[in-house]
């Protein structure tokens, strides 16, 4: 047996494929996560189409599009962060981070004050108001609240992942040879954007 | 080429941190995989004792041990600790994250950090469900399926209990997604697909199964958990929710769930048939295949558990359909490990045994999971302890028994300590009669109308009860015996050097005992099958002439 002490294997494995190929399948769960709502959604859609007709006319159609041109901006912000790091432009592609986060933050900022008016209004779960109106219209904004809810946890995490990986391009550990990891947190950010292009018409638009 | 014993084992190697924190904080697959052993083995005791309480209630009728509710949370327990902390776990988790990166010839897994975070959600999730025991409130008593309404109803703990499962879904996920991208990206050289042994192909279906229908219950369960928190009304009928969509998506998962405990056992049996019959696998194709067309098919069939609930009568035929065409894939692996054993020079050894024990079991709870697959049949034995019996045939008959298989074929490997043969076979012997004398009884008394889940029974039922529990008794001396057997070898001081005790020719057997970090020192280049037996009859015979 050779002496113990000076076993110490460096064990670095760097796979960028083997890395993207993990992070498209964690997005896969994603989908079938969201899928099930959309699947709940769907069925109740077609128990109470008229309820869910009446009711979606509640919400406010120009807060729902702002969101959305502020989500499809921050999407194009990410990418071209990514573009910015590998022509090596450390500088820029920090903005475009932050400015994606400063995005997110005004998405964030708008869902809350759209929840509020509606709270206000006295449309939450359990309330007098939403329990007197009939069952469709209940699940409707019970599957907004959820839905939406869901959604906007997701964006926070985003936020959270966007502001590591500033820290980590910063510091230079994200750079022009090794931004894998800076592709993953964009992947994850389009999920989050795509996710929210299907809520938009179908809470919103489809009245 | 192989080192012989001279790299430091991954049981004293010594990395960055020491004591404990060398264990709880090791990205090393091995070691992980030991932390995953002790842990699900620890719950597996829980879930034991559970049953066997619960066995000893139902000895005589009226109340013998336990009151009702008592009897109600133990049910709830034995399922969920059972379930998502040992069958689920019990082999991706334990054997496939020791052995996978071996059996391909890897170095590790491909994400070692997520491996481990893998490992603590896993412990955060147990915990959770142990918190649920001792909250004022009183341990979840819904069963391990949380039907609605009644679990959004039930004052006991299920919150903890729904936030656990969800955790322990994560846990399953990161599990999965690993090992799918270990074996895209780390085969060894020349390892091509059909050069996997066929474990890592049941791992690899396993694994799809695991992304694919993990996330489903994880919504599912988070939305009874918002249903009982804000009561939202999405499956409450009395705000306009369906209960019924509550069961199709637990289903959704929870069926694909039996192929992800069962799919890695078959993948075990498939390693062990051909080395103790010496023989190559008798159609390594169809096995791989069937592995993955069982994954396929076994994700299309879940409303089999619903048929009660007032479905069309098409989607009901549908269904049934779908059910009885899963047996086509299992079919094709039981004749081909019956294939693989005949005319081999068969070594009765302890794996053997197990493996055996897992055809026999597997069969039986295969066959009786076709009769309640049949729609006039399955009105008259739903909700009977007859699925009780078919259940415990398939999980622990099949995978229960495939999981001790894989220890006893593994351990010298694992360990590097040998285990008395004879004790381990005496131990299977008890096991495999105890285990028949406490199930098969259910399959009668479910026949002749014994509800699942009840406290009491009518007195017509008391000598089925009471056998059953007598083979309780034996099950556990068997359990005893095995695990005794084990922790004597453990400890015993000689240390065992054979590579090779069974004869594999899989990449493991070509390593030491108790495998270096980096398992090889030089990755090996594959140049040929899994199972190429140089000693195998046909060669003998062209020899001979």
């Amino acid at each position: 047996m050779s002496s113990i002490a000076e076993h110490t294997v460096e064990h670095i494995h760097r796979d960028d494929v083997g890395s993207r190929l993990g992070m498209w399948l964690f997005l896969f769960t994603e989908l079938v996560l969201f899928g099930g709502m959309f699947l709940v959604y769907a069925v109740y859609r077609f128990t109470y189409p008229h309820e869910f007709h009446v009711a979606a006319k509640e919400l406010n159609t120009s807060v729902g599009a702002l969101n959305t041109i502020i989500l499809l901006t921050s999407s194009l912000t990410i990418v071209l962060s990514i573009i910015a790091i590998r022509k090596n432009n450390k500088f820029l592609s920090v903005f475009f981070q932050i400015f994606t986060m400063v995005l997110a933050f005004g998405f964030l900022i708008n869902k809350y004050f759209e929840w509020n008016i509606k709270i206000h209004h006295g449309i939450f779960p359990g309330s007098e108001i939403l329990l007197a109106k009939g069952n469709g219209e209940i699940l409707f904004f019970g599957l907004y609240y959820v839905m939406t809810g869901l959604h906007a946890l997701h964006v926070g995490i985003g936020m959270l992942l966007i502001e590591v990986m500033t820290g980590l391009t910063i510091k230079g550990r994200i750079n022009s040879t090794n931004y894998v990891r800076l592709e993953a947190a964009g992947l994850y950010w389009h999920l989050v954007d795509i996710i929210w292009i299907f809520l938009f018409p179908l809470f919103y638009l489809i009245t | 080429m192989h080192n012989n014993g001279h790299s430091v084992s991954y049981l004293d190697y010594k990395g960055k941190h020491s004591g404990i924190f060398a264990w709880i904080l090791s990205t090393d697959h091995k070691r992980i995989d030991l932390l995953y052993l002790m842990a699900s083995l620890l719950f597996f005791a829980v879930g034991v004792t559970f049953g066997f309480l619960m066995r000893l209630e139902l000895i005589a009728p009226g109340k013998t041990i336990m009151d009702a509710q008592t009897y109600n949370s133990f049910f709830t327990l034995h399922g969920i600790i059972m379930i998502f902390l040992f069958v689920i776990p019990g082999l991706p988790a334990v054997f496939g994250n020791f052995f996978l990166p071996i059996l391909i010839g890897a170095k590790d897994v491909a994400f070692p950090r997520i491996n481990l975070l893998s490992w603590w959600l896993y412990i955060l999730g147990a915990l959770l469900a142990v918190i649920s025991v001792f909250l004022p409130g009183g341990p979840a008593d819904t069963g391990w399926t949380f039907y609605i309404p009644y679990s959004i109803r039930s004052t006991t703990n299920v919150m903890p209990a729904l936030m656990a499962a969800f955790i322990l879904g994560f846990s399953s996920i990161l599990t999965g997604l690993n090992f799918i991208v270990t074996i895209h990206r780390m085969r060894a050289p020349g390892m091509t697909f059909f050069r996997m042994p066929l474990f890592a192909w049941s791992l690899y279906a396993t694994a799809w199964v695991q992304i694919l229908a993990t996330p489903i219950i994880g919504i599912t369960l988070l939305l009874v958990s918002i249903e009982r928190a804000f009561g939202v009304g999405l499956f409450d009928p009395a705000l306009g929710g369906d209960p019924v969509l509550y069961q199709h998506l637990f289903w959704i998962y929870s069926h694909p769930a039996v192929y992800i405990m069962i799919l890695p056992a078959m993948g075990v049996i498939s390693e062990i048939i051909p080395v103790f019959s010496h023989r190559t696998i008798f159609g390594y194709k169809f096995i791989a295949f069937s592995s993955l067309a069982i994954a396929l098919f076994g994700s299309m069939v879940w409303a089999h558990h619903m048929f009660t609930v007032g479905m069309s009568e098409t989607a009901q035929i549908i269904f049934s359909l779908l059910t009885f065409l899963v047996a086509i894939p299992s079919a094709i692996k039981i004749f081909n490990w019956v294939a693989t054993l005949y005319k081999g020079s068969i070594s009765t050894d302890a794996p053997l045994l197990y493996a055996l024990g897992f055809i026999f079991l597997f069969s039986i709870g295969g066959f009786t999971g076709l009769i309640q697959g049949a729609l006039s049949v399955n009105m008259h034995i739903h909700d009977t302890s007859f699925i009780v019996a078919h259940f415990h045939y398939v999980m622990f008959g099949g995978t229960g028994f495939g999981i001790f298989a894989a220890m006893h074929y593994w351990f010298p490997k694992m360990f590097g300590k040998m285990y008395n043969m004879k004790t381990a076979k005496t131990g299977f012997w008890f096991l495999f009669v105890g285990f028949n004398t406490l199930y098969f009884p259910m399959f009668v008394m479910g026949w002749l109308g014994m509800p699942r889940r009840y406290y009491d029974y009518l007195p017509e039922f008391h000598i089925y009860h009471l056998v059953s529990t007598i083979g309780s008794w034996i099950l556990i001396v068997g359990l005893i015996i095995m695990f005794t057997n084990f922790y004597k070898a453990l400890r015993s001081k000689t240390s065992y050097t054979a590579i090779n005790p069974w004869g594999g020719e899989t990449l493991e057997w070509t390593i030491q005992n108790k495998p270096s970090l980096e398992n090889f020192e030089v990755i090996p280049t594959i140049t040929a099958g899994p199972y190429e037996y140089k000693d195998n009859e046909e060669n003998l015979m062209k020899e001979d002439s």
